[in-house]
């Protein structure tokens, strides 16, 4: 698309996306390094993984116990990805 | 693709080494790091490997065909759903953990604190990991093939012949 046909002047696109930018860094400029402190839910991870999932490893308890539904879900979209590669390189009869 | 002797000589020794890493990964994911994600990746790795250093038909003809991969993680992510469904049926919710500690498969129950840890504990969690590592080397493996079936490849007799001499004067308009 050339310049000719965009709905916006160059001028307005500049500013736009300027003040997007300074719009996304203002958090940015008051926030603290690990701010809320204490959060509990990581400790709790933490504490109770093991007697409560048997595994030995915390990630692996999270990933497949806690958020098994999450994973369900990312097994899915890997699913979809493989059939949207396997439609693009499908083989076409001339 | 150009593959040369080192290439595969190379490969055919690699292969079977990547393969168990991979396998390894996914079997002790509830263990160590890694996990089904890693080792599925892992083991897609060597089938990319295998269709560098053998040549794409060579490797469909005596490997297998990509039919077979989808196959596969069809067979992955419908593990991982009935693995799911089957917490419905023996245990209170969908995902429910309930082979820890029953005694059964990976049902060992596990030694609290820090250990070295026990193959056979957590559950439904080491089935659930081998389910999406099978997927994950499916559908990998699956965008590999397609990938591959794509490109014109050289033929072997091309690739083992001798090497054509370079810093050649070559006419104008000889290689564009």
């Amino acid at each position: 698309m050339t310049d000719s046909t965009s709905i916006f002047p160059k001028k307005v696109v500049i500013v736009l996306v300027l003040l997007m930018t300074l719009i996304l860094l203002l958090p940015a400029a008051g926030l603290t390094f690990g701010d809320p402190a204490t959060t509990l839910t990581d400790q709790y991870y933490i504490d109770n993984s093991q007697v409560q999932t048997g595994a030995n490893n915390v990630v692996s308890a999270i990933v497949f116990d806690f958020r098994g539904f999450d994973t369900l879900g990312e097994a899915c979209v890997l699913f979809v990805a493989v059939l949207g590669v396997a439609m693009l390189f499908r083989r076409v009869r001339k | 693709m150009t593959s040369g002797l080192i290439v595969r000589t190379a490969g055919r020794l690699i292969v079977p080494l990547i393969f168990i890493f991979g396998f390894y990964l996914v079997a002790h994911g509830h263990l160590t790091p890694g996990g089904g994600f890693q080792g599925g990746a892992v083991i897609a790795t060597g089938v990319a490997l295998i269709l560098i250093c053998y040549y794409y038909k060579d490797s469909i003809e005596k490997f297998s065909p990509a039919k077979n991969f989808k196959l596969i993680e069809a067979a992955g992510l419908l593990l991982y759903i009935c693995t799911a469904l089957s917490g419905l049926v023996a245990g209170s919710g969908f995902l429910f953990n309930w082979l820890n500690a029953s005694g059964g498969l990976f049902g060992h129950a596990v030694t609290y604190g820090i250990n070295a840890g026990d193959l056979f504990t957590a559950g439904v969690i080491p089935v659930l990991n081998f389910a999406i590592g099978i997927e994950v080397f499916g559908a990998l493996s699956v965008v590999l093939l397609y990938m591959f079936a794509g490109l014109r490849e050289t033929t072997r007799a091309e690739d083992d012949a001798p090497a054509p001499v370079l810093l050649k004067k070559g006419k104008k308009g000889d290689r564009k």
